[in-house]
């Protein structure tokens, strides 16, 4: 894989249609991830969000478009290909993704086993580092099952960094969350992610915590970009669907209502059956 | 009304070709399997781990079985034999049908039961909690990490545990037959001895049961990975694992009797 000029995005999506089967979820998706910066991609559930990060970790094809990371074309890759960019690339799950049958420790130190030929000792010290970069080097011989919701996205984290990725993922990195892990994970995005000189990509509903750390937002509705911008930008936005997305309106662009038959004819219906 | 054929020509239609092609997709996934065996075997210490799960966790199931089906042997051919005045063959007879039949075809369906239906209920739940689809954005291939070195170990164990639950048959025909209903031990053990023929008999059920083995984690692993990722979907693929193992293991028994004994 060639590096690119640093000026270059280092995640491109170019007019990008996907469709399961014939329904499509994304049309005409344009997107570009800077180096260095952490991209907020919002919207609301089904809108297409995860299937644009399944897009750019190549678990999923493009129908058309063109999806490039690091400068080159994702649907090119072939299998060795494809699994050459993911090593330098992690990603969160929406609840974390542990492997159940393994330790913190055996999770976080997991790719490094794969991936390298490392002795045990520098394997130890590596694991214990990213542990403590996310603060919990004291959990690492604990089993998954015994973490609480916000420590397992921790240390689902700190194995999602095992690599120094060059992009990290987020999918909804903040459901479920109380206010304080809520807190420590937002943080925690947006120093890794500087620390690591790497850039940042989540798909989050959570509109106040993700402007706190992002530096960019787009905005997905049924499959299209519908607003972008900064997050002041955002916040001054008058467009209907991103004003009623930060302010929490029942109602809007978004119906709060499933499309229906009229509600005068439904009742008489039942009334004419009674 | 002709509407209503084409209806059900369509749903028909609709059946076979979703059999078919998951059918096809279950041979691609077997030959898969087989491709990505290396790191399985390579980084054998995965293996292991998984015959302790699949194959020492069963043991006690194999051999409690082998035993009590072994004394059920024991007291139907004590009755069926004396009755020819040949109850010194019931040995032979316990023997016989144990290495040749029970041995391979119950330790598989118990196998099946206790171990192929766990296979497909981790994989199914892994694939559930996104475990699979991390290790995939992690460049680690699921099916070298997860299904090859579960599929090897359910190969590997099957013949071993089918073995035990021969043995331990006969040890429960010995029991009944010479110490409960007073069989001659000299004849119980020496007619087996000389009746039983290595290659013919317990090689042939030693096939058999690696048969199985291949037949039962292929299974396995192929319903756990293909499971829809829900609560429901994992029940299901678990049902169905030992649905079609057991009808699985049942026809391919009597394929290889078929090729095997034939008479001789």
């Amino acid at each position: 894989m060639i590096a690119q000029s640093q000026s270059e995005p280092l995640v491109e999506l170019t007019n990008v249609n996907f469709a399961y089967d014939r329904r499509p979820i994304l049309t005409g998706i344009n997107m570009k991830i800077p180096r260095g910066k952490v991209v907020a991609i919002m919207g609301i559930s089904g809108g297409g969000k995860t299937t644009t990060l399944r897009l750019i970790g190549g678990q999923r094809k493009a129908s058309s478009g063109q999806v490039k990371v690091d400068g080159v074309d994702v649907a090119g890759l072939d299998g060795d290909g494809l699994y050459q960019m993911r090593r330098r690339m992690g990603m969160l799950f929406q609840f974390g993704a542990l492997f159940t049958d393994m330790s913190v420790y055996e999770n976080v130190a997991f790719q490094i086993r794969e991936h390298t030929d490392l002795p045990d000792d520098m394997i130890h010290d590596l694991v214990m580092m990213k542990l403590e970069a996310v603060g919990l080097r004291g959990v690492a011989r604990l089993m998954p099952a015994e973490l609480s919701g916000g420590m397992a996205r921790r240390v689902a984290l700190a194995r999602a960094i095992a690599l120094d990725p060059m992009l990290m993922m987020y999918d909804e990195p903040f459901a479920g969350l109380d206010p304080i892990s809520l807190a420590i994970i937002g943080n925690l995005i947006r120093s890794l992610n500087d620390a690591l000189g790497a850039s940042s990509i989540i798909v989050t509903h959570d509109i106040q915590e993700s402007m706190k750390i992002v530096d960019y937002i787009y905005f997905v509705s049924e499959g299209k970009i519908v607003a972008e911008g900064s997050v002041e930008d955002i916040r001054n936005s008058t467009a209907p669907y991103v004003h009623q997305f930060v302010w929490g309106e029942a109602d809007g662009p978004v119906a709060f209502h499933y499309p229906s038959r009229p509600y005068g004819e439904e009742i008489h219906a039942v009334a004419g059956h009674a | 009304m002709l509407e209503r054929i084409a209806a059900a020509l369509r749903w028909l239609g609709s059946r076979v070709t979703g059999r078919l092609w998951r059918l096809g997709f279950a041979v691609r996934f077997f030959l898969m399997t087989l491709l990505y065996s290396g790191t399985a075997l390579r980084r054998f210490f995965l293996t292991i781990r998984e015959i302790y799960f699949t194959g020492v966790l069963s043991l006690i199931i194999i051999l409690v079985s082998g035993l009590f089906v072994g004394m059920v042997l024991g007291l139907q051919g004590y009755d069926t034999l004396q009755r020819y005045g040949s109850s010194e063959a019931l040995g032979i007879l316990v023997a016989l049908s144990l290495v040749r039949e029970l041995g391979p075809v119950v330790s598989a369906l118990l196998f099946a039961s206790r171990a192929g239906s766990a296979i497909t209920a981790e994989i199914g739940l892994m694939k559930a909690t996104e475990q699979l689809s991390a290790m995939e954005m992690m460049a680690v291939n699921p099916i070298a990490r997860v299904v090859a070195p579960r599929f090897w170990a359910g190969v590997i164990s099957m013949p071993l545990l089918a073995a035990l639950f021969s043995a331990m048959g006969v040890f429960g025909g010995y029991l009944v037959g010479v110490k409960l209903i007073g069989v001659d031990e000299g004849s119980f053990w020496s007619q087996m001895q000389a009746t039983v023929d290595f290659r013919e008999d317990i090689m042939n059920g030693v096939i058999k049961s690696a048969v199985f083995g291949v037949i039962v984690s292929w299974i396995a692993v192929f319903e756990g990975y293909d499971a829809d990722p829900t609560a429901e979907g994992v029940s299901r693929a678990t049902t169905r694992t030992v649905v079609t193992s057991s009808l699985a293991i049942l026809a391919a028994d009597f394929i290889l009797t078929a090729f095997m004994f034939r008479g001789a």
